[in-house]
């Protein structure tokens, strides 16, 4: 557990991600199993103790300390699991020596409501205020220390030399503590079994098309819609449903995984039904409807009604137990579309392939997509296995070009890592009127990238110099600098002031040249919002 | 007879001595003030007469480039004030010079601690315990989180990130009076003998400590060091340049902060700082409250920061306080 509360306090601290995955890194290579492995997913947040509740710690600590230092103590340290660490009272008389993180976890997980009140403090007693805190949070689920799951599997893969997206594949086969992911990684054993379940296989991703013209002999033409990308899996009688990162989103889609029931594991976007027109077969309504239901863990059965969700598929993995993804695109494609019968047309349909002459062609028809559940175009090579992650010249998305608009930078903020000492985040706004008659800026987005080093440069002395306020790491401006703001959509938003909300916003050019009572209006915005 | 203590009163600017019409630490411009130390919260410029230890009026110069009505008095040493109250200035163990003032009059004694510590410190004399009927503390770590380690482990852990990565410097921010002397101190009791980068803002108040007898080594003005020297080496700034743009001349540095707000993390990771060093001029909880107990007041008279939660520790155990409503007095002293 002392390790494991170093290694908490250090990613606590840690800004910049390389030194995180070496942290990660060096703790797994270090650490014996069982420990590694119950760290790890305590770092993925993998971990829960059904005995262990957030008015646990604070039952505790009402019976050891008085309530109104407690309340000013917790108020002034802003967390709980912190302010209890730091005032748990020393044992009086000598506790047992630390226990190791898996005596720890069995330890946790043996307890009972029944027990929780006595065992806990026993456990607490033996560590000092670091441990304290490492194990309050592992106990209560809540690590919240930075690392996301895929940083924790890149660690992973890091430290023992092995391929990320092959971690991916094995880690959902595996609970923790994952002794076969370390025998394997570590050891070299055979890589455990992943067949016969119904598990998560890492995607096939794309890079994006710069200037390259491709030859449509090679590479074939499917529209990218503006859903969620997921991955339908069926084996032995039971069905998932995964996102990007193999999260379980099963609970928020469940007419969708109930209607997969033959074994294979298929590749789509999942959408929800509306009025949009998408292609020839069938509407999809925009991504802010599936924002209703995505990151639920149940869905109300209005929501089912009034959002019904389906799966626009792409590919096909693996199909009645044989595994294709060796196989070329043109043979998977075949075999999705003899699949296409087999399944329910009310939840699943088939992403067309766009018929073009040539690739000019191709330019004038996704310049003409306007539809708002359409993201762009993918190409991919025909004769493409279906490989985890990126893989050069295989697949290209090829997204519609972007909206711009002209915004004015309100605040600016310190970046992270390398950009600590750089004013590298920045929030900009419209005008709600005409700047002339005295009408405000209201905020529509933040950006932090798409600028090179010496812009970034050149904007950190702009603002130092034309600094209005500062509210701690945030520095007001004057508001009189322009950015050319380029973003994919615009969705109608009740959290912001503005009522609008745009995804993926991005600084393409900063018009020093531009006066700021020149920049758009919200109008402007409003007018792009499709949905 | 006069109403118990009727002759010291808190006041917003200060404490108020009134028969000798002397203040304490005034935070305003006086005719006569008393100054425990030389915090710039503590010892403002401008006053007629300035009654201190040698020490801290030649940082007081060093500010404010003035000893006029300075009045040096001694560690032990006590003197007469007009209407029958004599001032004997006692070590507080916080930085160099400082001093705990106690009061006597009319049969009754006053300690005011001025900031305080009781952790040893090779740069000042340890804090004396003084009995008394009143003692005005400090409590700049009035809360029961706070929990100063030992400061041995927090220089073990500034001597590990250095020695982990040989590429990059570590950058201390620490308060340029005390702070910044204690750590170089320190380090060099743990053997570290190697130059010691300061940062500008530092220089003068470490040549002032050395003319005091507090021995530091070998100490170098960063500006004169290239990048390559910097590799490995352990630099001292104040905490304002930690995330400054001065910052990036440095090898990649590693943002470490030397005070007692690093125990907790979100204080910690809102100052950008990597490596938190626990290292605190002032009591912890620990410390604030054993002191009470060890001078057994009949009162305790609470100022200078969190004074809410030890006014209620003293509720719990029965001692007789209350908070005095100082202004002016900040936490950028630690
Ligand atoms: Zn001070
Ligand atoms: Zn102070």
């Amino acid at each position: 557990m002392i390790g494991f509360a170093a290694l908490v306090d250090a990613l606590v601290y840690t800004r910049s991600r390389n030194e995180k995955l070496r942290l990660i890194a060096r703790y797994l290579q270090a650490t014996p199993d069982p420990d590694r492995g119950w760290a790890l997913a305590a770092l993925t947040e993998g971990l829960s103790f059904s005995a262990v509740k957030g008015g646990t710690i604070r039952t505790l600590m009402a019976e050891r300390v008085d309530p109104v230092l407690w309340a000013l103590s917790r108020d002034f340290v802003g967390d709980t699991a912190e302010t209890a660490s730091l005032l748990w009272p020393q044992p009086e008389t000598d506790a047992m020596p630390p226990p190791s993180v898996s005596e720890a976890v069995d330890l946790l997980s043996r307890m009972t409501r029944m027990t929780v009140m006595s065992e806990l403090p026993r456990l607490l007693d033996r560590l000092d205020a670091d441990g304290r805190y490492a194990l309050i949070k592992l106990a209560t689920g809540a690590m919240r220390v930075g690392v996301s799951a895929r940083l924790a599997k890149t660690a992973f893969a890091l430290a023992f030399a092995v391929d990320v997206e092959q971690v991916e594949e094995y880690w959902h086969a595996l609970e923790p503590p994952y002794r076969e992911l370390f025998a394997w990684a570590a050891e070299g054993a055979e890589p455990p079994d992943t067949s016969e379940r119904p598990l998560f296989r890492p995607f096939m991703l794309a890079h994006a098309l710069e200037d390259e013209v491709l030859d449509l002999a090679d590479y074939v033409a499917e529209w990218k819609w503006d859903g969620v990308r997921v991955q339908a899996v069926h084996a032995r009688g039971e069905s998932r449903l995964y996102s990007r990162t193999g999260d379980d989103v099963t609970g928020a889609f469940p007419e969708v995984a109930d209607a997969l029931e033959i074994p294979a594991v298929l590749d789509g976007e999942l959408l929800v039904r509306g009025n949009h027109q998408g292609g020839e077969s069938g509407g999809a309504a925009s991504f802010n409807a599936l924002q209703q239901r995505l990151g639920r863990k149940t869905v109300p059965k209005a929501m089912l009604a009034e959002y019904p969700a389906f799966v626009r598929l792409y590919d096909v993995l693996i199909l009645d137990g044989e595994d294709l993804r060796e196989l070329p695109w043109e043979v998977r494609r075949a075999r999705l579309e003899a699949l296409m019968p087999r399944l329910p047309s009310d939840r699943f349909d088939l992403s067309p392939v766009i018929e073009a002459d040539n690739f000019e062609h191709l330019a004038e028809l996704r310049a003409g997509a306007r539809d708002a559940a359409i993201e762009g175009l993918m190409l991919k090579r025909r004769d493409s296995p279906y490989v985890a992650g990126r893989k050069t010249g295989l697949w290209y998305k090829w997204k519609r070009d972007p909206l711009l608009v002209d915004c004015v930078l309100m605040y600016a903020q310190r970046g992270s890592g390398k950009r600590s000492s750089f004013y590298s985040d920045y929030t900009f706004g419209c005008w709600n009127g005409d700047p002339d008659e005295g009408a405000e800026l209201l905020p529509v987005g933040k950006a932090y990238f798409g600028f090179t080093d010496e812009e970034l440069r050149q904007l950190d002395r702009y603002v130092r110099n034309h600094t209005v306020n500062r509210f701690g790491p945030v520095r007001e401006t004057d508001r009189s600098l322009v950015f050319e703001v380029a973003f994919d959509s615009v969705h109608a938003s009740k959290r912001h002031k503005s009522g609008l909300a745009m995804r993926f916003p991005r600084i393409s050019r900063i018009r020093w040249d531009k006066p700021a009572h020149e920049a758009d209006r919200i109008e402007t915005l409003r007018a792009l919002i499709r949905d | 007879m006069a109403a118990p203590f009727s002759w010291i009163r808190p006041e917003p600017h200060g404490i108020h001595v009134v028969p000798a019409d002397c203040w304490i630490d005034p935070s305003q411009p006086v005719a006569n003030a008393l100054v425990t130390h030389g915090h710039a919260d503590h010892a403002r410029g401008g006053h007629g007469r300035t009654m201190a230890t040698a020490e801290t009026l030649a940082i007081m110069e060093l500010r404010y480039q003035t000893r006029e009505g300075a009045l040096p008095v001694a560690y032990g040493e006590t003197i007469a004030l007009p209407g029958g109250v004599k001032a004997t200035f006692v070590p507080a163990g916080h930085v160099l010079g400082s001093a705990q003032i106690v009061l006597e009059h009319a049969g009754e004694r006053v300690v005011v601690t001025g900031d305080y510590k009781r952790r040893p410190d090779p740069t000042c004399p340890p804090f004396e315990c003084v009995p008394c009927d009143v003692l005005v503390t400090e409590a700049t770590f009035g809360l029961p989180v706070f929990c100063h380690p030992p400061v041995e482990r927090e220089i073990g852990k500034l001597l590990k990130a250095r020695a982990d990565h040989p590429d990059r410097c570590v950058l201390v921010g620490a308060y340029a009076l005390g702070k910044a002397q204690r750590l170089i101190a320190e380090l060099r009791r743990a053997g570290h003998d190697d130059p010691i980068w300061l940062h500008g803002a530092m220089e003068r108040m470490c040549g002032l400590y050395e003319e005091f007898g507090v021995t530091l080594g070998d100490l170098r003005p960063v500006g004169d060091a290239t990048k390559d020297e910097l590799r490995g080496a352990i630099v001292i700034c104040p905490p304002s340049a930690l995330n400054d743009r001065w910052s990036r001349r440095l090898p990649d540095p590693i943002a470490a902060m030397a005070s007692g707000w690093m125990c907790v993390r979100q204080r910690a990771r809102q100052r950008m700082v990597e490596l938190p060093l626990v290292i605190s001029d002032h009591a912890d909880w620990g410390e604030l409250t054993a002191t009470i107990e060890e001078v057994n007041p009949a009162e305790s008279w609470i100022t200078h920061g969190r004074e809410e939660a030890l006014l209620r520790w003293c509720q719990l155990h029965q001692r007789r306080a209350r908070a005095l409503a100082l202004v002016g007095y900040g936490d950028e002293d630690d």
